[in-house]
């Protein structure tokens, strides 16, 4: 009983009313605190493995499984997704292009949607689903189970021989992968409008020559060299660095997927940004869809 | 014998100076804000089976991965062969592991490749060896363990736990090392396979001549194998003014010793611990 008193006291304090937002405060602070440390780790990570693939390239023997998990086995899954995506523009764009007459306009609006933007986008997305995911679980089971630790032991740097493999592997092929889906869109808009939905072939292809340019098509396989490398660049860091035991793996490979997204997307904003301001400094005469 | 000197970079005052080939002094490793290892300071000189026991959290696998720098510490110095381990490049770094050999708990074996491509490994990265070469050198290595050579092209998911730390030991032995470090290599196995185990760390030390140090808290294994015994201490079990490391000495000494906890852990005792588990309101 003899509390009471000062316990109400204490409650109507200067210090217990500021409580609540020194708190929030201070949750933000550590939030900014966490987010500087990551941001720093990731950059310290990127720098190690481009300080290591600058020194030395990885063997042959490392880096051709990466390439084929990679390159070889995501071209099933990237050429089914890109003539999809292909087709379903035809799809939703066809009703209003007819209401204004503007129908055999498709070719260019598919065609240049897709080399400039949904087929990098897209064929990363792919990619970071597929093998960003695979990476992060891979190198985070490797990591639960010592296996990095071994290889450290045993006088072989991880990064130099996991992570830079891995990175070179995105690198190189998630543009030629980002090619691929582009082709099998065009294909697929191409099928869907002309076989499906009636366009005159002639008109359609005539209208997608003299909108989609090479800058579309350099534009698109400029980003996907950006793609390529945050997405190995982040599902790395997540596998490098998972918690221990089973739910670690799993929340590393969720982790790494989510932030390899959110990664594209930020960066095909600034990088759209950026190719914008360059087209308008060095080609200003751009045709008009519409 | 001492090697000492203000010129080499090598402390004048270790604290056992009969040619150390692994050091450490004063070592503190903390990760975040937990301290895991608080002023330890290890010699160990060449040709010494050192044993470090302690129970579960007390350090001993992180005393272990400091030794050979896969865990920096937060203050002091690790050497090795009078080098200190924290003034090496990464490069160089590397170079130093490759006189070590690491037999891991759970074994560590890369499970995508095969048992001869495991034991090959380190030969494929540091040596400049014919392939024939390489084959003859794991099938010894693979023999000095006990393994036939059908094993060899089978992968680590197809072997039992004794046999993929036998691969483990192999692979560590390859590279003739000069020091060799065990963390708890009978943990798991049943108590047969222990002693093949153990026999098997006392045959390369007679064999290889090689420095070990085995973290265990196995104590027939520690007595087996160990020339000198060390035991840690959790940290959070001790007051800030007291040491760490609660004994060193031989295993006859261990036997001997009077340290209540000391005691306590050799004799397998729970103590004052079921106590502690009731308070909180755990019965066992």
């Amino acid at each position: 009983m003899s509390n009471a008193p000062s316990a109400s006291l204490s409650s109507r304090s200067p210090r217990s009313v500021l409580s609540p937002i020194s708190n929030s405060i201070a949750a933000w602070g550590v939030l900014v605190i966490e987010t500087v440390i990551a941001v720093g780790a990731i950059s310290l990570f990127m720098y190690r493995t481009l300080a290591w693939m600058s020194t030395r390239l990885p063997r042959r023997e490392t880096l051709l499984p990466n390439f084929n998990q990679v390159g070889v086995l995501s071209l099933p899954v990237i050429a089914l997704t890109g003539t999809f995506i292909g087709m379903v523009l035809a799809v939703q764009s066809y009703s209003q292009f007819k209401l204004l007459g503007l129908e055999s306009r498709l070719g260019a609006v598919i065609n240049m949607s897709l080399v400039r933007e949904l087929g990098p986008v897209l064929a990363a997305t792919m990619l970071a689903g597929r093998v960003g995911s695979a990476m992060s679980a891979e190198l985070g089971t490797m990591r639960v189970t010592e296996q990095i630790d071994a290889l450290a032991s045993m006088g072989c740097n991880p990064i130099h021989y996991l992570v830079v493999p891995r990175f070179l592997a995105c690198l190189i092929l998630i543009p030629t992968l980002t090619v691929m889906a582009d082709f099998m869109g065009v294909v697929g808009g191409y099928f869907f409008s002309v076989h499906i939905l009636g366009i005159d072939m002639h008109h359609y292809w005539d209208n997608a020559r003299d909108f989609v340019g090479l800058w579309d098509l350099f534009s698109g396989i400029f980003k996907s060299f950006f793609f390529g490398a945050a997405i190995a660049m982040v599902s790395c860091y997540q596998g490098f660095n998972c918690t221990a035991g089973a739910e670690g793996v799993g929340r590393a490979a969720t982790a790494a997927f989510v932030y390899s997204f959110v990664s594209i997307l930020v960066l095909d904003l600034f990088l759209n940004i950026f190719l914008e301001a360059a087209y308008e400094q060095f080609l200003p005469d751009r045709p008009v869809l519409l | 014998m001492s090697m000492s000197g203000p010129t080499d970079g090598f402390p004048d005052n270790a604290p056992d100076a009969v040619d150390p080939l692994a050091e450490l002094r004063g070592v503190d490793v903390r990760f975040d804000k937990q301290v895991v290892l608080r002023d330890i300071s290890i010699a160990i000189p060449r040709g010494q089976t050192l044993a470090i026991i302690g129970e579960s959290g007390c350090g001993k696998s992180v005393t272990l991965k400091t030794l050979i720098g896969l865990l920096r510490p937060s203050r002091g110095d690790v050497f090795f062969d009078r080098q200190k381990l924290d003034e090496l490049s990464e490069r160089e770094l590397a170079e130093q592991r490759t006189r070590f050999g690491f037999v891991f708990q759970q074994a560590a074996l890369f499970d995508s490749m095969s048992v001869g491509q495991n034991v090959a490994f380190p030969l494929r990265q540091h040596r400049r060896m014919k392939p024939s070469e390489i084959r003859d050198k794991v099938h010894l290595r693979l023999a000095e363990v006990g393994l036939p050579e059908a094993v060899v092209t089978k992968k680590p998911a197809e072997l039992s736990g004794g046999m993929r730390k036998r691969v483990g030991l192999a692979r560590a032995l390859v590279m003739e090392p000069d020091l060799i470090l065990y963390d708890e290599p009978t943990t798991g196995l049943d108590p047969i396979m222990s002693d093949v185990i153990n026999q098997l760390i006392l045959r390369t030390r007679d064999n290889l001549h090689v420095t070990s140090v085995v973290v265990t808290h196995d104590m027939n294994s520690a007595r087996k194998v160990a020339d000198r015994i060390i035991m840690l201490y959790p940290l959070s079990r001790l007051r800030p003014e007291e040491p760490q490391i609660i004994f060193d000495g031989t295993p006859e000494e261990l036997d001997q010793a009077e340290d209540r906890r000391v005691i306590q852990f050799i004799h397998g005792e729970a103590g004052e611990r079921l106590m502690e588990m009731r308070e909180a309101g755990v019965t066992p």
